[in-house]
């Protein structure tokens, strides 16, 4: 049992004192803290005294205190921002050109190829793929087949304000009627209507549907935004039927389907999101995908 | 016992920590102490600094639809590889756009800054993507996203979204310091439903209620309102709300 407590007692063997804790014979050593880490641990607390002063630290009422140096993360952020904005200056300025001129002049081309394509991948690629081919309901934009047109004007117009984006006054708009849904067209009619436009197509058509109802229908219903011959019109973004490409598929369910409860596909308007050269810079890139006009 | 010497006893304050060591109910209560010296000055000025969360325009409390849809979102774990935190630093803001400020979280009960990304950031995602492909993505991520290694949540868009408790959810969201009113809680089912029904004649009421809330048909059947529709709307909205053209950056410095 400990004996003296009050006392120090000195362990002969070791020369370092004791607690004076004493357990069946066993003696509890206290052995000081090394030097060099109590040093360290001292010059620890005075360095945090220094930080006080120095960075924002202690709160007060209202505020903190702010540090003589006046340090603040966002203002790390907001400097970096005006460092980068400052190296892209002179491309950026080059970018303020029109779309034909940047066109036209190699270095400017090459500056928006390089920042059309990362910004393309940052957020484009989810929908039209990194190598911009396109998904069902979302165009291909290697090929020559353009809803709302292929031009640099129209790329960057549907790229600026999106198409069927709520809340932006120029965005593409149309709206095609769902034939079966709202009772325009029975099922039959579909029918001959899918089959008609697999005909202009080119496409082989069901057997045991009479087809001679076909041209008046797509006349009275379809031609008003897809031309008479089935052209399309990319003033209404309604494609061209008669060729082999297809955004939702030219097979019977899918042509059924698009019938009778119409499509409305949406891009978002990259305008709101993207600073003006970086849609310029993009509109660039798509044109030179493939299918630029 | 000849070998021990005898020293004089130290007096000094500093001797005392012996009643700590000896008793255990003061050593609680004196570690208790020390840590609450440290809430006391790291946590507790947050709650009443002016400067925690910043002056913004927009922000507004999440509507029921959304409600449910961040409900859905936590329930299936998305925060485990999707942040909602846009970092302040430079590679951040040009991928993601504006950094995320505190008030753009001050609805979020928890919060779901998350701590992982596998996926991407998606504190901006709002409007990024069109209501088709948040559900087509949903349904098979690798039929739009080839390298995509995220699951698919097929079963969204065919489960019936159950909101007969919608208004006890707001209310328990005030109790958590969301600024709800009364009419909110009583009309939140209406409000639900408003959201989620193309052409709904109470869509007026809800965007007075919650100004911008997009409502229109997020799953694609406009029949039904599936948990596809409010994980939609809740996507669809994350972001969006902070008017940044109003937003004064060099203010909220600090």
């Amino acid at each position: 049992m400990a004996q003296h407590q009050d006392h120090h007692e000195v362990d002969a063997h070791t020369g370092v004192s004791t607690t004076g804790h004493e357990w069946d014979g066993i003696r509890e050593l206290n052995t000081p803290l090394p030097r060099w880490w109590l040093g360290i641990f001292y010059a620890t607390i005075v360095w945090s005294v220094g930080y006080w002063v120095v960075y924002p630290a202690w709160p007060l009422i209202t505020t903190t205190t702010q540090g003589v140096i006046g340090y603040a993360s966002r203002n790390d952020i907001a400097r970096d921002l005006a460092l980068l904005q400052q190296q892209r200056a002179s491309q950026a300025a080059g970018l303020t050109a029109s779309l034909e001129q940047i066109k036209a002049d190699p270095s400017l081309f090459r500056i928006a190829m390089a920042q059309g394509k990362a910004v393309f991948g940052d957020n484009c690629a989810a929908c039209h793929g990194v190598g911009g081919g396109g998904a069902k309901g979302y165009p291909n934009l290697n090929d020559d087949e353009w809803l709302w047109g292929g031009s640099l004007g129209e790329i960057h117009q549907t790229l600026q304000h999106g198409i069927r984006v709520a809340g932006d006054a120029e965005t593409r708009i149309s709206q095609m009627p769902a034939f079966g849904k709202d009772g325009v067209l029975k099922p039959a009619e579909i029918r001959v209507v899918a089959n008609h436009v697999r005909a202009l197509a080119g496409l082989p058509t069901e057997r045991g549907v009479d087809l001679a109802k076909g041209p008046e229908l797509f006349a009275t219903n379809c031609a008003a935004c897809h031309g008479d011959a089935g052209k399309g019109n990319k003033e209404l973004g309604a494609p061209n039927l008669t060729d082999a490409i297809s955004l939702y598929g030219m097979d019977m369910a899918s042509l059924t389907e698009t019938l009778t409860n119409s499509r409305a596909g949406v891009m978002p308007a990259w305008g709101q999101r993207l600073d003006p050269t970086t849609v310029k810079a993009l509109t660039l890139y798509v044109h030179s995908l493939g299918g630029g006009q | 016992m000849t070998t021990i010497e005898h020293k004089a006893p130290r007096k000094s304050l500093w001797s005392k920590h012996k009643i700590f060591e000896t008793n255990s109910i003061i050593l609680i209560i004196g570690v208790l102490l020390v840590i609450s010296v440290g809430g006391l000055v790291e946590i507790a000025p947050l709650f009443y600094l002016k400067n925690t969360i910043e002056k913004v325009q927009g922000m507004r409390p999440y509507t029921p639809l959304e409600l449910a849809g961040r409900a859905i979102y936590v329930r299936e774990g998305c925060y485990n590889c999707h942040s909602q935190m846009i970092r302040p630093l430079r590679d951040e803001v040009e991928r993601y756009g504006h950094y995320s400020l505190a008030a753009e979280s001050m609805y979020d009960k928890p919060f779901q800054w998350g701590s992982k990304r596998t996926g991407p950031d998606l504190a901006r995602v709002g409007g990024k993507y069109s209501d088709e492909w948040q559900r087509a993505h949903l349904i098979d991520p690798r039929a739009l996203v080839p390298q995509s290694i995220m699951p698919g949540y097929p079963f969204l868009t065919k489960t019936e979204l159950k909101f007969d408790d919608i208004a006890d959810e707001l209310r328990a969201n005030r109790g958590g310091g969301v600024p709800y009113t009364d009419e909110m809680i009583a009309q939140a089912a209406s409000d639900l439903r408003a959201q989620a029904t193309p052409d709904h004649p109470k869509q007026g009421e809800l965007e007075a209620r919650y100004p911008k809330a997009q409502a229109r048909d997020f799953d694609g059947d406009p029949a039904r309102i599936t948990e596809a529709d409010a994980l939609i709307a809740y996507l669809q909205v994350l972001g969006t709300l902070v008017d940044f053209k109003l937003y004064d950056n060099k203010a909220n410095i600090r």
